[in-house]
Order: C-alpha cells, then sequence, then structure tokens
C-alpha cells in the first residue's frame, strides 16, 4: 500500500535538515505502528520519498511525503495514530491511498510558493522592489561557485498584506531558493514560510 | 522579593534571541529543543525548578543514560519540574557570548539563573573545564563561596564525584552514589527552603542539605596537609557535617526509563538503552564502576522484556541496547536474550548487548539477538600474559580467546575488536608486546577460517588508577613510558587497526581521578587559559594545563607519578564508597602477589557493602541482590540458611 502524506514543519523543526527529518518521520511512523515496508539488501530501510528538501530555518504547512507498507490499513486509524505519534511542529493535513505504479513524488514537484515576513517591514517598499526585479531579463547571481539566472526560476512575486509571496521553480536541477530571491531584493526575511508545493497536473 | 533573584534575558527573550541567531551556527537542532517526549510543564504553576546540565554538547549528552534517568525521577513528581542544558559548541558559544545570551534549558528557554537546583552530570573527569565554562555562560560567579542564596544551589553527581575534592571550589554540594531518589530529595529539600523565605541563607540551606542521605557540602570541611604535600586530616567543621559521607544507593532499581527524549538530529548514539543490571561481581582491579556500583541488582526478565516493548513503542529508535557492565553475569541472561530475540529482535530493529564474557557461550547470545549485519564483536581481554590478567583479576586463559574467537569468525563476524590496556602496575614491555602476539594470534584464527576478510580491531587505552579501587595506591604511567609502550605496538601491529589514547590526555584524567581540592585553582587558572572540551582531542592542550600548574604552584608528579604509602590519608577516603579500604588494600597487596579473587557471586569477601547497608539489605528481598542475605542479630542461631552470613563475619 502506498500511502501520501502531507504535513507541517515549523516551531524547533525548522532547525533540522533534510536527512533528519527523513530519520525523524521514520521513527514518527515507527511509534504509529504502521507496518513499514523495508527495502531489500544489507542494510533494509523503510520505503519513503519526500517531494521536495526544505532549506533549513524555513517552516512548511505543505511538505509531502509517500511511504509503502506492506499491509493495507485503516486511514482513519492511522491518523490517529500518527497525531499520536508526531514531535512538536508537526502535524498530519492529510493522509490517502495513491496508486503504486505513480511516477517516485519528488520528480513530480514543479513549483513551490512561499510567503515571507520581511525584517523592517512596512518601511521597505516591497511592491516596488519586486515589480523591479521582475522586469528584468536576468538576475545574475552565484551560489556556491556557480553562477546562474535566478530571473527563470522566479515564476511569481508579489506582495500581500506586508507577506511577501514568491511562486519559484522547483523542477530538477532548476530549483529557486527563497534566501536568493530575498537577497536579489536586498531585504532580510524574519520568516520564511513554504505555503504551498505544485505538482505535475 | 524583588531582591530575590538575578536578572537576566528572560525566556521570551532568549527566544527571540535564539530566532535571530540560530541559522548562524551549525546543527541548531541542538539548541532549539521541542523533541518528541520531552516534557514541558506550567513553569508558573511548579514551584521548585531543576536545571539538570550535562556538560558537554547536545550530541553526547543525549545519550546519557543517567540524565534522562533523572529527567525521569523528577518529572515524574507533581511539585517539580526538571529542564536540560547542554554546553553549547565553540561556535554557538561565540554568539551567546557576543548576543549576551545566558545558557538556557532547552525546554522553556529560561536562564539557568531563573531554576532553584542546578544538577551537574559528572561522569568523567575531562568534563570539569567544561563545568566551570558552563557556569561563566549562565552568567554565574565560578566559585561557590561567591554564588548567595540569590543564586541556583549547583550540585553534581555522577561517577568522577567518588572523589569531589578537585571540583569543590565551584560546587554547593555533591551527590555521593545513586541519583533517583536522592535528586528528589534534595529538590525537596531547597524548594522547603524557598517556600520560607530562603530562611538562614544560604548557609542554612547547605546545612539542611548536608544532612540528606548521600550528599557532601565540600566548604564544611577542612583540610590539612603534611609537609611532603599528602593529606594530614579531613575534618568537618559544621555540627551537621558528618565525618564521612556514605554513599546513597537504591535498594531496587526503579522502574526503567522508556519514554526517551527522541533526538530530532543525528546524535552520538542513537538509541534505546536499559540497564538490565547495576553493579558487578568480577572484582577487576582496575575498575571504578565495578567497585562504587555494588551491591549488584538485577531487573527481572519480565520487567525488561516489557520495558524494551515500551521503549520501541513509545521512542521508534532503530536500536535498543541491554546495558550492564558484565552482561554475561545477568542471572537469567538466556532466558532474557530468547525473549528479546524472538519478540523483538530482527531486521528492523537491532538489539546490542555490550560487556560480554569472553566465552563461546557470548557468540550464542548474540546470534540469538540476530545480529544480521555481524559488523563486529567486541571483546576485552585487558591483557595478554597470564601474570598480568592475575594482577589485574581478569583471568582468562589465552587458550580460552582464541576459542572465542574461532567461534565468532565460523559464524560470519567479519572483525573482532579487542580491548586492552597498558600501564598497568609493574607491567613490562614483554606484557606489552604479548598484546600485539595476541592480536596476531586472534587474526590468524581468523584467517584460517575465512582467509583475508579476517579483521582485528585492538583498541589500546592507558590504564588510570581510580580511587576507591585496588589500583588506588599505583602510580600512573608516565608520557615517555606510554610512548614507548604504544611504538612498540604500532610497530608489530602495522596492517592491523590500532586505536590508543594520547598519553597526555591520560594525564590530566589521572591528576583529576585522585587529586585533592589544592587543584581547583588550577582548574581555575585553565579556564582563564580558555580550557573546555577536554575530551575532544582537538581541543585538549596539554601545555595549557602545564600552565595551569604552574601558575597554582603545583606539581604534576605529585599527582601522578608517586607510589602512594599503604598508610596516606587519600583526598577522597571521607567520601565512603561502601568498599572498605581495608578490603582494597588487601586486594592491592594480593594483586602484587598475583592472588586472585573468584567471582563474588560464589564466595563473599567482605568488601564491606553488607555492614554499611546491613538495615537496607534485611528490607530487601533475598533475591533482589547478588550479595548474601544478612541475618538479623535477634534471630542468628535460631534459622539455618544457606547463604546468609552474619554481620560479625563480614564487618
Amino acid at each position: 500500500m502506498r500511502l501520501r502524506l502531507t504535513f507541517t514543519k515549523t516551531d524547533s523543526l525548522k532547525y533540522i535538515g533534510h536527512l533528519d527529518l527523513h530519520r525523524t518521520l521514520e521513527r514518527t511512523l515507527r511509534r504509529a505502528g504502521l507496518p513499514l515496508a523495508y527495502s531489500q539488501g544489507f542494510n533494509p530501510q523503510p520505503k519513503m520519498n519526500l517531494a521536495e528538501a526544505l532549506p533549513l530555518g524555513i517552516t512548511s504547512e505543505c511538505e509531502v511525503m509517500d511511504v509503502w507498507l506492506e499491509t493495507h490499513i485503516d486511514l482513519e486509524q492511522a491518523k490517529k495514530d500518527l497525531d499520536r505519534a508526531t514531535p512538536p511542529g508537526m502535524q498530519i493535513l492529510s493522509l490517502n491511498e495513491v496508486d503504486e505504479r505513480l511516477p517516485p513524488l519528488q520528480t513530480q514537484v514543479v513549483a513551490a510558493e512561499y510567503r515571507v515576513t520581511v525584517s523592517g517591514g512596512v518601511t521597505v517598499d516591497l511592491a516596488s522592489r519586486a515589480r523591479e526585479l521582475l522586469s528584468q531579463d536576468s538576475i545574475m547571481r552565484e551560489r556556491r561557485g556557480k553562477h546562474y539566472d535566478l530571473r527563470p526560476l522566479i515564476e511569481s512575486l508579489s506582495v500581500e498584506e506586508n507577506i511577501l509571496v514568491m511562486k519559484l521553480s522547483a523542477r530538477d536541477g532548476a530549483t529557486g531558493r527563497p534566501d536568493e530571491v530575498l537577497k536579489a531584493l536586498g531585504v532580510e526575511g524574519e520568516q520564511v514560510h513554504r505555503s504551498n508545493l505544485f505538482f505535475v497536473p | 522579593m524583588s531582591n530575590d533573584t538575578i536578572t537576566d534575558m528572560n525566556y521570551f527573550e532568549i527566544q527571540h534571541a535564539l530566532d535571530r541567531v540560530l541559522l548562524t551556527v551549525s546543527k541548531p537542532g541542538r539548541y532549539a529543543g521541542g523533541e518528541y517526549n520531552q516534557v514541558v510543564k506550567d513553569w508558573s504553576q511548579i514551584q521548585t525548578r531543576v536545571a539538570l546540565a550535562f556538560p558537554d554538547i547536545y550530541d553526547l549528552g543525549m545519550s546519557n543514560l543517567g540524565m534522562m534517568t533523572l529527567y525521569k525521577s523528577v518529572n515524574d513528581q507533581n511539585d517539580l519540574l526538571a529542564e536540560r542544558v547542554y554546553s553549547p559548541w565553540i561556535d554557538m558559544e561565540e554568539v551567546m557570548r557576543r548576543e549576551n545570551i545566558p545558557l538556557y534549558s532547552l525546554e522553556t528557554k529560561h536562564a539557568l539563573t531563573d531554576f532553584d537546583l542546578i544538577g551537574i552530570s559528572l561522569p568523567y573527569e575531562q568534563l570539569y573545564s567544561n563545568v566551570l565554562n558552563l557556569l561563566s555562560l549562565a552568567h554565574m560567579p565560578l566559585l561557590a563561596k561567591d554564588r548567595d542564596e540569590k543564586f541556583p544551589l549547583v550540585i553534581a553527581g555522577g561517577h568522577a564525584c567518588y572523589n569531589p575534592e578537585p571540583m569543590t571550589d565551584f560546587i554547593d554540594a555533591f551527590l555521593i552514589g545513586e541519583g533517583e531518589e536522592a535528586i528528589v530529595d534534595v529538590a525537596r529539600c531547597v524548594g522547603e527552603w524557598k517556600a520560607q523565605g530562603k530562611v538562614g541563607g544560604k548557609t542554612e540551606l547547605l546545612s539542611r542539605v548536608a544532612q540528606l542521605e548521600g550528599f557532601y557540602v565540600p566548604s564544611f570541611y577542612k583540610v590539612d596537609y603534611n609537609s611532603d604535600g599528602t593529606i594530614q586530616k579531613v575534618t568537618p567543621t559544621h555540627a551537621d557535617a558528618p565525618l564521612t559521607v556514605l554513599k546513597r544507593i537504591v535498594p531496587v532499581m526503579p522502574p526503567p526509563v522508556t519514554r526517551f527524549i527522541v533526538p530530532s538530529i543525528d546524535i552520538v548514539h542513537n538509541r534505546a538503552p536499559i540497564e538490565i543490571m547495576r553493579g558487578c561481581t568480577r572484582g577487576c582491579r582496575f575498575c571504578h564502576a565495578g567497585m562504587v556500583t555494588r551491591p549488584v541488582r538485577e531487573r527481572s526478565v519480565e520487567e525488561i522484556v516489557q520495558a524494551v516493548g515500551e521503549m520501541i513503542r513509545s521512542t521508534g529508535f532503530e536500536e535498543v541496547s541491554l546495558l550492564s557492565l558484565s552482561s554475561s553475569d545477568y542471572g537469567e541472561i538466556s532466558t532474557l536474550v530468547k525473549a528479546i530475540g524472538e519478540r523483538y529482535a530482527g531486521k528492523n530493529l537491532s538489539v546490542s548487548l555490550p560487556s560480554l564474557r569472553i566465552e563461546s557461550f557470548s557468540v550464542d547470545l548474540m546470534d540469538q539477538l540476530k545480529d544480521t549485519k555481524r559488523n563486529g564483536f567486541t571483546l576485552a581481554p585487558e591483557a595478554a600474559t597470564e601474570r598480568m590478567r592475575r594482577i589485574i583479576n581478569k583471568f582468562v586463559p589465552t587458550e580460552q580467546v582464541l576459542e572465542t574467537a574461532r567461534e565468532i569468525y565460523s559464524r560470519g563476524w567479519h572483525t573482532i575488536k579487542l580491548y586492552f590496556m597498558i600501564g598497568h602496575p609493574s607491567e613490562t614491555l614483554e606484557d606489552v608486546q604479548a598484546i600485539a602476539d595476541l592480536c596476531k594470534a586472534v587474526r590468524a584464527e581468523g584467517k584460517k577460517i575465512m582467509g583475508h576478510r579476517a579483521q582485528v580491531n585492538a583498541g589500546v587505552s592507558t590504564f588510570v588508577p581510580k580511587p576507591h579501587t585496588p589500583f588506588q595506591w599505583s602510580p600512573v604511567a608516565d608520557v615517555e613510558t606510554s610512548k614507548q609502550k604504544q611504538a612498540l605496538l604500532k610497530s608489530q601491529l602495522r596492517g592491523l587497526k590500532l586505536n590508543w589514547n594520547n598519553p597526555f590526555e591520560t594525564q590530566l584524567e589521572a591528576w583529576f581521578s585522585r587529586g585533592d581540592r589544592r587543584l581547583g585553582k588550577v582548574l581555575l587558572e585553565a579556564h582563564y587559559r580558555g580550557a573546555k572540551f577536554d575530551a575532544w582531542h582537538d581541543h585538549f592542550s596539554y601545555e595549557t594545563w602545564r600552565e595551569a600548574f604552574a601558575a597554582a604552584d603545583l606539581d604534576i608528579a605529585f599527582y601522578n607519578y608517586r607510589q602512594r604509602s599503604e598508610t596516606e590519608i587519600f583526598a577522597w577516603d571521607h567520601i565512603d564508597a561502601a568498599v572498605k579500604k581495608k578490603f582494597m588494600l588487601q586486594d592491592w597487596q594480593w594483586s602484587q602477589n598475583e592472588k586472585t579473587r573468584v567471582d563474588c557471586r560464589d564466595q563473599c569477601f567482605a568488601c564491606g557493602i553488607l555492614p554499611k547497608f546491613s538495615q537496607l539489605r534485611q528490607n530487601t528481598p533475598a533475591e533482589a541482590w547478588e550479595c548474601p542475605t544478612v541475618t538479623p542479630k535477634e534471630l542468628r542461631g535460631q534459622l539455618l540458611v544457606s547463604n546468609t552470613v552474619s554481620l560479625e563475619a563480614i564487618a
């Protein structure tokens, strides 16, 4: 049985990285008593996939994971068991069975939406800075010694009630990072939150 | 009340500051708290608040069973709360000092000075410098005498505290022995005094603490020295301070911790441990734990099996570890291993069972635990010549080591880890050569069975004489001698994985193991020179400590290299670990004559436990201790019970 879970990653959990989150989820699933399916081989691991790594320090309400189980389970009961087993900062938002034959989750992500509370907030004219950034044809940036163009990775950028909302590409090899957009805007994010993940239709 | 407490950042300000800085340090998950199973109580509703501190980083401290045990003991009480504190790593310390963030608790982010009691875990001496740093990060005066009643009471406990003297300048009171009940007693004592408006100030509090079983208040004792630097006498200076402080024990091991806090980041030991037995009956003469944790008490098979189930359910850990000093000696080890193996062990959960005896039976036990990975099998012969094995009283014939090795390799383990010690009393280069020979012989057995895949890893540590052991009179091997012995091993064991201790680090452990309270000055001088994280090879600086000794006008050689006379009064003689000095002296003399003792399950040697705890023994079920039962005087002569000793016979 293949399960798809949507969950939050907030509070202290925003300080743990991708691998640690993986392990935290593994333990959460074990505590919930779900009949995890394990990989074959010398060092069996539970079969699970996370949709899209979340950079350290960012909170989220839209993390998605697939996990394989050895037997069919009752979803309502599983939800209850999971609610007992999640650490603070993690809340299971939804739990569905999905078709076993669907392609791997991480190949299906296309974009992510982030909502950012900017330091200094109202004093900065965010909207005009955003418009100016979007009007550029290319935004050359350097990250870890590599030059790349940030502009095509920004799908949309707007301001809603002093919150900066950005939709960034999240395709394989073309993933926009919110901190890079903030640097390009010349502002600092006080709180960065992932509010949505978009998948191949 | 406004003058009653210290004002530092409040928890809200600390949380806010952390939100600003945590993303600038490595592994911020260490400093955030909020893990599964952490206990967060309503701060405003609880009168007495305890901070439990482990003076090393989260990654290590979170793996410490003692901390979790005390956390449970305190938090199980409705009127108390306990929260955790660990040392920040270098980068976080810099940030905290720069931003003036005080050391805080992980659960609610309260500054340490907001607590009523700080309990510091001191399992080993390499952490001492970190304790000073911890107090400094908590914005507290380092010296106990400079902290008045506005500050939390600072206590320390753990195996290193069986000789608390080097730390007496900094710690208000030490808990000698087992903490499960004692931590609750001292917390209530502090709470009551606080509720009475801190009546009588800190002196009154200390005099109350000094009357609690197992607590040592060092400021109530005066030490006089002889002209040669040895101790002349230790005298209590306060009416409430006992002549000697007898260690505290629990007559029966309390229910084990099962709801471990599950770290959200990778730490040193990712596992749920359970102590299956406390104490050891083997009587290895170098072993501190084996002497200070007597009497031997076991948990029942049912309790362990049930607890393991609860641990798996409540933590989701992938590994469970059955801990004791000598697992093979656990009375029902076969039954236990069979039950755990059948119920829980398998591809998705590994069960580790360290500290097994060197015998084929141990291989059967590991087989039953379905150790499918077969990574390595650990054996600890400690010494390689029969003479040396008699001296240390850990007698395992070489043929038995080889026989066990054959069994291990033939059942599919590729690697055998062999642990030895160098620097035992009267050790010669021949004894060291024998270590190399034994390693090679074990590998040769392996090669016969599985060819070149057979591996031996040798771990060779340097012996440190510990207080309250029969070797407490022995000198420490100096750096040159240790280096010479290590060089011999390195040249002999090429192609074999060999681990050894830095002999300079060994010196530090040795100074403090048998040091006196004059070493407080050394610690302070070393702290001012930046000493911290001495347990971390990259951070330990021998030069710093040498300078600190010079500044304190003390001689390194005095603490480590002299042969102590049999009549010397030791700095820790007023701390009573219940095993008599007379017994240890006899054992020291036997050792010099290569005379061994059998396991004390087979014969009681009257080490001192029974007379010291006779009342407790009488009130405890016979099967709860491995020590024989004690016949109360009035019943003697009417009863004839086997395996019973009279108190006179052992006193």
